[in-house]
């Protein structure tokens, strides 16, 4: 009982990055739950610390999460812990001889890193902590260029930076395991891509959706807004086969007028296929379409295992969809061959995300995942505002703020019961099954605020967040 | 257009009920290699109309020997699944259409993108 108590009771400790706070929490247990692993804390866990202590887990479940994850900056098997360097020390004695000997054997090299959280610490000040832990068997030799082991000393300093205690509210101590995948914020920015809108989501966020989606290696994963791909380029970075769908014929053709600032028109490799190419995963593209999300194309059966997406919010894209509309003049019926959108008529945002949700209830694998943004009028939000469906259930709500008065909330949504005809009538039980209430007029209500207040305003609009 | 996309394609034609699947005029076709994934093959398998995509393969005049009913166990067979792996991602239309069995609305591909999008009578 106690040996496999030894390797079970390890903890570990992940450092995450600050930003996109809301984000970190559903990314790391959707990571967990693709390895069917819980999200195991301590009690004095703090959502909004960049340290985590998790429980109950292996090294290989840990090198499998940092393998995905966005949010996760580090990640240590956690030898010792306190709030103060006496309590660390107690806590360093306390861990087991056995487990660290490996580690420290006289053959091999190592080195110590400090790091510090909302605090700058001079160079002697670091040589004195690392120094301090001289108490610790190190057997090997001290390496700084290439060491076999790398270990960590990581205080925490709160999240104030205008109140920087003299000493950390916490320290960590523990064995470096792996990194996160933040270089793909980097080597897959937007700016670099050959082919992009004015609504590509950015890299960063397009891996939190994806990994927010629980997406996999041989998935088959859909977007119904495709836009210029920016969603598929990130799940096929994990292996998932991905198509999608615009109403839009020239973004899905990749022709027509350039995002770019100092380009007019788009080029000749200038496509969603071609942006797979520049990645690397050319052979996961399935296909895309012109289609109206409005109108799905798909047979009752056809299934993907996930559904990852950015609907159109009004304000840089229109919201369109074909069908008749009254006030809209009929243009010449002249269908031949290539067409555009021959009648648009408002897409009612709220019409947009009951066709999503039922969309997802029929179209994903029991067990699959919808994850969506839905653009919010802050003054008016209320939880009860998030759409919701009897076969889907709600795993996360993340905000991210535009503006002072809008932002948008990524949605993930689970289906866990597969779709009846009762469920059709489910809206008339419970409110909350109705289409997203109070949110056609978001246009409306987005661009009167900017006009109530001052032009500074208007430079707050949602963009490409590098 | 890959064959796995039209597998799960329906003609939306108002009023159709027999819309599945649409016919393929293709007048050019194009054969790309790709990396062979026997495991997402596998798991493709079970979620295709297997008619649907003899009749597709027919179609392009590509039937080759694909069995006309799913052999058991293929999930072992390699060959068989490298023979599904061609049709399914391998082969695609660049150019032609999709034709409705029921309305004969024809819906264009073009540059290997299909077109889906009705106009307002439809």
């Amino acid at each position: 009982m106690a040996l496999h108590c030894r390797r079970a009771c390890r903890q570990y400790l992940l450092h995450l990055a600050h930003d996109n706070v809301d984000f970190r929490l559903p990314e790391i247990k959707a990571l967990l739950s693709l390895r069917k692993r819980p999200f195991d804390t301590s009690e004095t866990f703090s959502e909004k610390s960049p340290f985590w202590q998790l429980n109950g887990l292996s090294e290989d479940d840990i090198r499998r999460v940092m393998s995905r994850t966005i949010c996760g900056k580090s990640s240590f098997e956690l030898w010792g812990h306190g709030t103060t360097t006496d309590e660390l020390r107690t806590s360093l004695l306390k861990y087991p001889a056995e487990n660290m000997a490996p580690y420290l054997q006289q053959n091999s090299t190592y080195k110590i890193n400090v790091y510090t959280f909302n605090k700058t610490l001079v160079f002697n000040n670091r040589i004195q902590k690392i120094d301090a832990l001289d108490f610790l068997p190190f057997k090997g030799t001290v390496n700084l260029k290439d060491p076999e082991h790398i270990f960590c000393l990581l205080e925490d300093y709160g999240s104030d930076p205008n109140d920087i205690p003299e000493e950390p509210f916490h320290i960590y101590f523990g064995r470096w395991i792996a990194d996160g995948q933040r270089e793909l914020i980097r080597s897959y920015s937007v700016k670099k891509r050959h082919f992009i809108g004015n609504t590509s989501m950015d890299a960063r966020l397009s891996f939190i959706m994806a990994n927010h989606a629980k997406v996999k290696a041989d998935d088959l994963v859909y977007d119904p807004f495709v836009g210029t791909g920016s969603l598929l380029v990130a799940c096929s970075h994990f292996g998932a086969y991905v198509c999608g769908t615009d109403i839009d014929y020239n973004t899905i053709h990749g022709i027509g007028k350039a995002s770019r600032k100092n380009q007019k028109w788009r080029g000749p490799d200038e496509n969603i296929r071609a942006n797979l190419r520049q990645y690397g995963t050319e052979s996961l593209y399935v296909d895309v379409m012109v289609s109206d999300a409005s109108k799905p194309v798909w047979r009752t059966n056809a299934q993907f295992d996930a559904i990852v997406t950015d609907p159109p919010y009004g304000i840089r894209e229109s919201t369109r969809r074909t069908g008749s509309h009254k006030d809209i003049i009929k243009p010449p019926v002249d269908f031949s061959g290539e067409s555009h959108v021959p009648v648009s008529m408002a897409y009612h945002l709220s019409d947009i995300f009951a066709d999503l949700l039922n969309f997802a209830a029929h179209h994903l694998v029991l067990g699959g995942r919808l994850v969506y943004w839905l653009p919010i009028y802050r003054p008016e939000y209320c939880e009860e505002m998030v759409p919701l469906h009897p076969c889907l259930t709600l795993i996360s709500n993340c905000e991210q703020t535009l503006s002072s008065h809008t932002s948008r909330r990524l949605i993930t949504m689970e289906k866990t019961k597969e779709p009846e005809d009762s469920d059709r009538l489910s809206h008339l039980a419970d409110p909350r099954f109705t289409p997203y209430q109070g949110h056609n007029s978001f246009r409306e209500k987005y661009f009167s605020g900017l006009t109530k207040k001052n032009r500074k305003d208007a430079k707050a609009t949602p963009r490409n967040k590098e | 257009m890959k064959l796995l996309t039209h597998n799960m394609l329906t003609s939306h034609v108002k009023g159709v009920t027999k819309g599945y699947p649409l016919i393929i005029k293709a007048t050019e076709v194009k054969v790309n290699e790709l990396e062979f994934n026997a495991q997402f093959v596998s798991r493709m398998i079970p979620k295709l109309e297997w008619n649907a995509l003899i009749q597709a393969a027919e179609w392009l005049g590509r039937s080759q020997d694909l069995p006309s009913t799913l052999i058991p166990n293929y999930e072992n067979d390699e060959e068989f699944l490298h023979k599904v792996h061609r049709i399914l991602l391998e082969v695609e239309v660049i150019e032609g259409c999709l034709q409705c069995p029921e309305s004969g609305r024809e819906f264009p591909i073009s540059k290997g993108v299909p077109n889906m999008l009705l106009i307002e009578d439809e």
